[in-house]
């Protein structure tokens, strides 16, 4: 797993490539709340090359997303694809976190 | 059904790896649709980490993985000698409507397992916990 952050605005731009499971999620956990640590509020996650997510990332995630909303931030995600669109469904993330067919949009979400 | 292959591995998450890759390449051969094997894949890192979790207050800390099949079917069963653990029965109900905040991060692993599976069961059976993951094989062309 690897994360690659942008700045674009007001914004980070986090692209998520490989697999977000049991292995790797404490990894994504940790870093991903440093930006918030750091001064991220708006954070896009483009999940265009992420392969494979299981319900620890999904936790992962979930977590962020509730460091993000307690400072005052949001974070969407865009650009699922396959099992990954499929498990944000069946787990209902989908519901709660915005979500954008592609980066264009996720930006315009917040 | 009957049994195909069938390998101990140390019950520790580092294995998950190892264990799916052997799974996978019997699940290819048995005629799983490519399209399940994600599936497949999602369905025993939820219940190796349910494993590797619970099951185990001691050593030695094995799970076995048998794959079986039928005509119809292709499973895979884990058979650890932990404490009696029904990962069915006992997860909690994940409330999938509830807002971000109340958003709750238990039983998401069984609720996966059941929905990307065709079948899934839990057995008690001579001191072992026996789950069945259970994948549809592909109709070949008569």
């Amino acid at each position: 797993m690897k994360l690659e952050r942008t700045v674009q605005d007001d914004k980070a731009v986090v692209t998520v490539v490989g697999r977000l499971d049991a292995m790797t999620a404490p990894d994504f956990e940790k870093e991903s709340l440093a930006w918030v640590e750091g001064g991220d509020r708006k954070i896009l996650l483009d999940l265009a090359d992420l392969e494979y997510i299981s319900s620890a990332g999904l936790r992962a995630i979930l977590a962020l997303a509730k460091r993000a909303r307690a400072s005052g931030g949001a974070v969407t995600v865009c650009s699922m694809k396959g099992m990954v669109a499929e498990v944000f469904a069946i787990s209902g993330f989908d519901a709660f976190l915005p979500v954008a067919a592609d980066r264009e949009g996720g930006l315009e979400a917040f | 059904m009957e049994l195909v292959e069938e390998r101990v591995f140390e019950a520790e998450r580092g294995n998950i790896g190892d264990i799916t890759a052997f799974v996978t390449a019997t699940a290819e051969r048995k005629d799983i649709p490519s399209g399940r094997l994600p599936h497949l894949e999602l369905a025993l890192e939820e219940a190796l980490v349910n494993i590797c979790t619970y099951a185990y207050r001691k050593p030695p800390r094995e799970v076995t993985v048998r794959l079986l099949e039928d005509e119809r079917r292709f499973s895979v069963e884990l058979v650890d000698e932990g404490i009696p653990f029904d990962p069915l029965e006992e997860a909690p109900q994940p409330d999938l409507a509830a807002p971000l905040e109340e958003r709750s991060a238990g039983g998401l692993g069984v609720l996966l397992i059941r929905r990307v599976t065709d079948e899934v069961h839990y057995r008690r059976e001579g001191g072992r916990n026996i789950l069945a993951l259970v994948i549809n094989r592909e109709r070949r062309a008569p």
